[in-house]
């Protein structure tokens, strides 16, 4: 039996895909297991294995997790990825909160009806541009370092670069007023776990398509 | 100069509600700053205090922390309202999201307009005795012991507290089927700093009404 942490989900990013860039910048390899019909969703509902009858699942250490914050927090702490004390730990909660805000909007997007979309679009490069980016490129012009919190790679890092170039996919020149974040974009995807993740093949999951969704609604639609 | 935390926010419920309840639990005395206005927003804004422009803030120890769940993360792990370990602070995260998620929609419900009120309280009944409730209800049955997680007082056990009586609030007997959480209730109800925050006088905030709407959509939007 394996020791490796399994992964219950679509075979798309959705709620899923932070929780495998964080295995993935950890080096821990992980496997998976997709949905693809209700029918498998409804066995796994009734064999009791999803706590509130929702994935993401991640089985790990002997647990089934489930709930994604839980999940991520879980990982961060287990590979010290979580800052050195309680104040660093809250920095990196504050940052990596602000993210998933943003990041939220990005995963609800495909969903959003086509006469939506492009105000939708318009939404996300304002809080992208004004709201979040701006507060990463100041932290890091401030300490000058190369993460944001406390000079050691962190789940922040992780979540601020899959953010960056998620955001990229849909707004290419979202960055050419923060030469922060260029410079640390380009830091974090030289990491040899990022870079790997990065690389053709990794579990990483491409940009949502229309086949994408339609399965997600065909799954989870009531 | 004050050490107590203060917490910025409007005079109501919303996203601090937890906050207050957990501070309270952990016996920590707060002070509260309300934003009554626009311009007050704005003032807190242009001050530079908030990290992404948005309340809750809370000034506790030298920091000015922004984001609901990185507060109540370090309020949980500073008095020791967080498990022993990781694999119990798993368990905590776990049941204290799936909560959020209810409260959410126990928050939604008093801003629902007029006709669609009826359809939202079906749902909500339907996920708070279908999806939630029964896993709390479980969780102490196969255990039998007094609190959700590690037979300690936890995080958990506040919020489970907090978002039964918001559930009772929407339908009063919401917990009908569910003995275990009725008596949670009163167990965690009666711990001395509970008890007192839910006496009359406390910080704790009444239900948003909703004639107050349109003044608390003004000072965000």
């Amino acid at each position: 039996m394996s020791g490796k942490p399994r992964l219950t989900y679509c075979n798309g990013r959705g709620r899923m895909e932070p929780v495998r860039w964080l295995l993935a910048a950890a080096g821990v390899e992980f496997e998976e297991i997709f949905l693809e019909t209700r029918e498998q969703y409804e066995k796994l509902i009734k064999d009791g294995v999803l706590l509130f009858q929702q994935v993401p699942l991640v089985e790990i250490d002997g647990m089934k997790m489930v709930q994604t914050r839980a999940i991520l927090s879980y990982i961060a702490a287990k590979y010290n990825l979580y800052g050195k004390d309680l104040k660093e730990r809250a920095l990196i909660d504050m940052y990596v909160e602000g993210i998933t805000d943003l990041m939220q909007m990005i995963m609800m997007f495909p969903f959003s009806p086509p006469e939506a979309k492009e105000k939708n679009l318009e939404s996300i490069k304002e809080r992208a541009t004004i709201r979040y980016f701006p507060v990463f490129e100041k932290v890091l012009k401030q300490h000058g370092q190369d993460f944001l919190v406390g000079n050691k790679f962190s789940w922040a890092d992780v979540q601020l670069i899959e953010a960056i170039l998620t955001v990229e996919e849909k707004i290419p020149a979202v960055l050419s007023e923060f030469p922060q974040l260029q410079a640390f974009k380009t830091r974090m995807s030289n990491m040899p776990t990022i870079k790997k993740f990065l690389q053709p093949g990794s579990p990483r999951k491409p940009p949502p398509d229309e086949r994408y969704v339609e399965i997600v609604l065909k799954i989870f639609k009531k | 100069m004050s050490e107590k935390p203060k917490l910025h926010y409007f005079n109501g419920r919303g996203r601090m509600e937890s906050i207050r309840w957990l501070l309270a639990s952990a016996g920590v005395e707060f002070e509260e700053c309300y934003l009554e206005t626009k311009d007050d927003m704005i003032k807190l804004q242009k001050g530079g205090s908030l990290l992404f422009q948005q309340v809750p803030m809370v000034e506790m120890d030298g920091m000015k922390m922004v984001q609901t769940r990185a507060i109540l993360s370090y309020i949980a792990a500073k008095y020791n309202l967080y498990g022993k370990d990781l694999k119990e602070r798993a368990l905590i995260d776990m049941y204290v999201e799936a909560l959020i998620d209810l409260n959410e929609l126990l928050m939604a419900h008093a801003l629902q307009p007029a006709d669609k009120k009826e359809q939202h309280l079906a749902t909500l009944v339907d996920k708070a005795t279908n999806r939630y409730f029964p896993v709390y209800e479980k969780v102490l049955k196969d255990h039998g012991q007094e609190f959700l997680v590690g037979n300690q007082f936890s995080k958990a056990d506040v919020q489970l507290l907090e978002t039964l009586l918001t559930a009772e609030e929407c339908k009063p007997d919401i917990l009908a089927k569910f003995p275990l959480l009725q008596s949670f209730k009163a167990r965690i109800s009666s711990i001395p700093t509970i008890n007192k925050f839910l006496q009359p006088g406390s910080q704790r905030k009444p239900p948003l009404q909703e004639k107050d709407l349109p003044k608390v959509m003004k000072i965000f939007y």
